[in-house]
Parts: structure tokens; C-alpha cells; sequence
């Protein structure tokens, strides 16, 4: 059940153009970085190589091209999100939902999981650049891959509190403004932290924190359950949320 | 024999909160459906009527799951619909107001959602998508996409939606809006072919529908359930209780009144300009209404032959007296009159209505038919003690 209602999502997302400009933008964008940042490493090649223990391609060019595509992505995930349960709302399709036999756990699961699996074809495709470098050189495929997790938590933390957002209001752009505004909130949350030494407890809250060591290759059980926990309370929220729709209020 | 009862409800009541103050007070809140009981049986049509904002909607909203009741309990096939929501939905089949329509999707692709939705198993698929398709008139639309299809067609995907899995209880709100005539009267004979085997609960302003369609009839006001009554003890409510005659000529009244079974004889301005005239004349086979149903219809059997009986004497004495009779009616209550009569109880609410859409009239002419029908009884009361 949960697999069918995410196939529906996934495909009235490819039936509007919307997914397909989605994937356009951020591949463009993202290649763009990507070359420009193949060109200044190649740039800087002959004089890197006489340095010890000098970066290499995977941390000059991948680590970069991923942490831009997680900003880009921190842009349009909302605009995927926004419509989920807001729109359904709106034009009154939720009832379908409702009164088929299906549990409110099943639809935010099916809807979620449509998501990720749209957001893992465009992760996919991502993934082609920097391993298209193979064809010249030597990476570091388990950096590569720790990076590509992180990418890959990172958007299902968004995705998770995109739903939540939907589900609180039936406009999909108040839906969008208020997923965008929470997940930069989150993002910068650690600049207040910053001023004092060491570890703030804002700065453990900040997403960005815990993407960074995966980047660099550095696989901690901490920041994958951080993920994990961000994911699990968004979505028990929404389903919360769903069921409190048919409540007296 | 007793019939299978597929949904009961029992005291169902649902509050809608207008204005939430701080902490969470409630300051004022608005009663949506107040107090409703009510049973439906398996081969039943249920018909449920109530002017807007009646309650019609929120009652269907909760018995499908959408809205959860403030108070009381619905049991959907013997199971609690707030335990086991999953096994009771599995036997509903509902149509909302709006048809909840991806509208992206072609009808085929909709349909087959909604299929494997309410868990119809793959070989299963197509043969319930092709039953649904064709009792809706939707076979050669499989391919178009629903955005693209008119109001009517879409309310048919819509209906097509309700009944894909053949479920025991079909409800459906308000079903033949956006139909053109032919439709409506092939959805009409649809809702009865299904109620001989499933439970069909409908919405609908259109009176002689449910008139046609109901074996039962609800009628909801402000929330409350003001008329619940078969259609058989409906139809005694609409029994003959006037004959309508016209003549070219002048009518010698006393000559009417000699005959039995007249209860009065009204003359009416004739409308004809010349000097004949219009009567009405009202007959005496009124009963109480608090017998039991059996006996009611064969009253009711009664007081039509009775009817029968007077309007042929009507004919012969006309003949006799060359009144020049070139119509005769009985007229009945129509369901319109009733539905008036329970509906405009408020005096200055009827005031309003009546004003805003030109049916005082109606509502005047249901009251007063109602007080008649009272004053009638209690008259028949008083002779059969005397």
C-alpha cells in the first residue's frame, strides 16, 4: 500500500513539468560547478603534487561539488514538499486517502517515500560526475560513497520536515516559504555557536554539522542517527498531524 | 425477516469550534450535527435530505472516516469504526461533494489507483475497472485525461471511484450534481441495482429523486433528524387528501356535498374567464397517523380506493348535471411540501427563505396542508368517540 501511493506521487510528479525542471536546473547548475572546479584543480595540479600529503581530487573537486548540490537541494526540496499534503488538502483529494483502507502511517510513508525516490534519481545522476572522473583517474570511492550518504540523509531530513510543513497548512507556497525558512534556520543554526570554543549545543543542531565530517569521508554512527532522529520525529509529527485533521477542532 | 444492519449509529454529534481564544478556551462553537441515531440495513436506500448547512455532509464525512464525531459511536458492519478503522473503510464506498479527482492521471490510471487502493487484487484489476467504467458510461473515456473531461463526466469518475471494489455500503454525496438527464436517470437505476444487494446512503436536493430512488428517507435540520420514515409511510404522509375538479359550467356545490366522504368544498376563482368554476373538495379517509405500518398502508389502500370511489361519483353526477367537467385530479402532498413543512419550523428563518428564493408560497401551502391533515384527524378522532 505504502509503495503504491508513493508511485502515484512519484509519477504525477513526472507527468508535471515541474520534476522534470527540477531535474534540469539543478544538473545544469551542478555541471557547472563541477567543470569549474575540475578547471582550477587542474590549475593547481603540478604545484599540489610536490606538497606531502596533499588533497587530492576527491576533496578538492567531489567534496565541494556535493556541498554545493546540498544547498541547491536545501532550495528545491521544498518546492517538491510543498504540494504533498497541502495540495491534497486543497483539492479536497485527501478524502480519497481518508476513506480508502489505508492508515495515516501508510499515507505519510507512501508520500515520503515517493519523495526520496524522486530525490534518489536526481542523487543518481549527481553521482555520475564525480564518478566519471574514473575514467582518468584514481578516487577515493569510500569517500566518495560517505559523501553520497551524507547528500543522501541530508535530503531525507529535508524531505521529512517539507512533509511535516505541508501537512500544517492547506497553500502550498505558505507550505514552501515556512519548509525553506525552517531547513536554513537549521542550517545556520550554528553560527550563534560559533562566538564561544568548542561544541554548542546549537551548533549540534545545525544539519550542516553533521554533513561536513561525512564529506570528508569521516563515517560517525552520531551524525547518521542525528539523520535518523531528525527524520523519524518529522515524520511521527506528520502523521500525528494527518490524524488530527479529522479531529473536532 | 431482520435484514443485516451495515452501519448503526448512535447518537452521533459533531461540533465545529468558530472561535478558539486563548489557551485553548472554547468560546463559541457550532453544532454541525446534534444527536443522530440511525440504522441502515443491507438492500436499503437511504435517502438524506436537509437544506445547506443542514449537517448532510459532516454526518457522510464521519461515516466514511473523514471527520471523527465530538460524541457518540458508528459501527460500520458490526465493527467500531474508531477501532478498526482499516476493516470498516474496506466496506464503504464514498462519493464526497467535490470528487476527489487526481486530475493529472487518465481515467484508466485513476481508477486503477483507486483499485489497488481499496485492495483489489491484480487479475482482479481490470475486470473491476472495466464493471466500473461501464455502469458509469465511461467505457470510452479510459484513455482521457480527467482534467481535460466536463463537470459531468468527472462526477462519473467520481461515482465510478465509489463502487470500483464493489463495497456493502455506498455513500454517496449528492450524485447525479453536473449530470445531464439521461445520465442522471441511468445513475438513478445504477443506485437502485446496488441497493438490492449493497446499502446505497444518498445526499440530494432534487425531492423526486429520492422520491423515486429511497425505500427510506431521512430529513436533517440544523443538525438534527427531524423525518425518519420508509418511503410506504411517506407516501400515506403524501396520501390523496383533495380532488381537484374543473368544470366549463356553473357547479351546484350542495349537490357534491350530498355525497359521502366529503370532508368541505372549496370554490376557486376561475382562472378560465368564464363562468365556470374550479373546486376543490377535500375527503374525510384521514386516519392517525401513529398506527402501526402495516395498518397504515391498508388504510392508506383504503383511503386510495375511497379516493378512486369519489372522483368516478364526481364524473357520473357532472355528466347528470351537463357541468361541462373537462378536468379532474386528486392532488397529493408531494415530498417538497413535507420537506418545507420540517424544514421552516423558525417563523422568521421561514420569512427569510421565503423571501430570498420565492417559496413561501410552498412552505404556507405545506403548513397549512399540515394543519389540515391534523385538524382532519383529530376531527375523525372526535367522531369515532362520539
Amino acid at each position: 500500500m505504502i509503495k503504491l501511493i508513493a508511485l502515484r506521487e512519484l509519477k504525477s510528479l513526472f507527468l508535471s513539468p515541474l520534476a522534470w525542471a527540477i531535474l534540469a536546473v539543478t544538473q545544469i547548475i551542478l555541471c557547472y560547478q563541477f567543470l569549474a572546479q575540475l578547471e582550477s584543480y587542474l590549475q593547481f595540479q603540478a604545484r599540489l603534487s610536490v606538497l606531502q600529503d596533499s588533497p587530492g581530487i576527491t576533496d578538492l573537486v567531489i567534496s565541494p561539488l556535493l556541498a554545493g548540490a546540498a544547498i541547491i537541494l536545501l532550495l528545491i526540496v521544498p518546492l517538491l514538499t510543498m504540494r504533498l499534503i497541502s495540495e491534497e488538502q486543497r483539492n479536497q483529494t485527501l478524502t480519497l486517502l481518508f476513506s480508502a483502507p489505508v492508515s495515516m502511517t501508510q499515507i505519510i510513508m507512501g508520500k515520503y517515500l515517493g519523495i526520496l525516490g524522486f530525490l534518489s534519481i536526481l542523487l543518481f545522476m549527481i553521482a555520475l560526475m564525480p564518478l566519471s572522473l574514473l575514467l582518468g583517474t584514481r578516487i577515493d570511492l569510500g569517500q566518495l560513497f560517505s559523501a553520497l550518504l551524507g547528500l543522501f540523509l541530508i535530503l531525507a531530513s529535508f524531505t521529512a520536515a517539507g512533509l511535516y510543513m505541508s501537512t500544517l497548512t492547506k497553500q502550498p507556497a505558505i507550505a514552501a516559504v515556512s519548509s525553506f525558512g525552517l531547513l536554513l534556520f537549521l542550517w545556520i543554526i550554528n553560527w550563534a555557536g560559533n562566538s564561544t570554543e568548542g561544541e554548542s549545543v546549537l551548533s549540534y543542531f545545525s544539519v550542516l554539522n553533521h554533513f561536513e565530517p561525512l564529506l570528508k569521508g569521516i563515517f560517525s554512527s552520531a551524525d547518521i542517527i542525528y539523520y535518523l532522529l531528525f527524520i523519524g520525529l518529522f515524520l511521527v509529527l506528520s502523521i500525528r498531524r494527518l490524524e488530527r485533521l479529522r479531529l473536532p477542532h | 425477516m431482520e435484514r443485516e444492519i451495515l452501519i448503526e449509529v448512535k447518537q452521533l454529534s459533531r461540533a465545529f469550534v468558530k472561535n478558539k481564544g486563548f489557551y485553548g478556551k472554547i468560546h463559541d462553537q457550532t453544532i454541525a450535527v446534534d444527536d443522530i441515531s440511525f440504522n441502515l440495513q443491507r438492500g436499503e436506500v437511504l435517502g438524506f435530505l436537509g437544506p445547506n448547512g443542514a449537517g448532510k455532509s459532516t454526518t457522510m464525512q464521519m461515516l466514511t472516516g473523514n471527520l471523527a464525531p465530538s460524541h457518540g459511536s458508528i459501527k460500520i458492519g458490526g465493527l467500531d469504526l474508531m477501532d478498526n478503522p482499516i476493516e470498516a473503510k474496506a466496506m464503504i464506498g464514498y462519493l464526497p461533494d467535490t470528487p476527489p479527482l487526481y486530475k493529472e492521471l487518465t481515467v484508466d490510471e485513476y481508477l486503477a489507483y483507486c483499485a489497488r487502493l481499496n485492495k483489489i487484487s491484480n487479475h482482479k484489476l481490470q475486470q473491476a475497472i472495466n464493471t466500473s467504467k461501464e455502469r458509469c458510461g465511461l467505457t470510452e473515456h479510459g484513455k482521457r485525461v480527467i482534467n481535460n473531461l466536463s463537470k459531468g463526466y468527472q462526477q462519473r469518475v467520481g461515482i465510478a471511484q465509489a463502487i470500483i471494489h464493489s463495497p456493502d455500503i455506498v455513500i454517496l454525496d449528492e450524485p447525479t450534481v453536473g449530470l445531464d438527464p439521461i445520465q442522471m436517470i441511468a445513475i438513478r437505476k445504477l443506485i437502485k441495482e446496488l441497493g438490492e444487494t449493497h446499502s446505497v446512503m444518498l445526499s440530494s436536493h432534487i425531492l423526486p429523486e429520492i422520491q423515486t430512488i429511497c425505500n427510506n428517507v431521512q430529513i436533517i435540520n440544523q443538525g438534527k433528524l427531524v423525518f425518519n420514515a420508509s418511503i410506504e409511510q411517506l407516501n400515506h404522509h403524501m396520501q390523496t387528501h383533495s380532488i381537484r375538479m374543473k368544470c366549463r359550467h356553473k357547479v351546484d356545490v350542495k349537490k357534491i356535498k350530498l355525497l359521502d366522504t366529503i370532508q368541505s368544498v372549496e370554490i376557486e376563482q376561475n382562472t378560465m374567464g368564464d363562468e365556470g368554476d374550479s373546486i376543490i373538495i377535500h375527503c374525510s379517509h384521514q386516519h392517525s397517523s401513529n398506527d402501526s405500518s402495516l395498518k397504515d398502508s391498508l388504510l392508506t389502500e383504503k383511503g386510495q380506493n375511497a379516493a378512486i370511489d369519489l372522483s368516478q361519483q364526481l364524473i357520473s353526477i357532472a355528466e347528470q348535471q351537463q357541468w361541462g367537467l373537462y378536468e379532474i385530479y386528486s392532488e397529493k402532498q408531494t415530498l417538497e411540501d413535507i420537506f418545507m413543512s420540517l424544514t421552516c419550523v423558525d417563523p422568521t428563518h421561514e420569512a427569510r427563505l421565503g423571501a430570498r428564493l420565492g417559496a413561501r408560497l410552498g412552505a404556507r401551502l405545506g403548513a397549512s396542508r399540515e394543519k389540515a391533515l391534523l385538524e382532519t384527524t383529530e376531527e375523525a378522532r372526535q367522531g369515532a368517540d362520539t
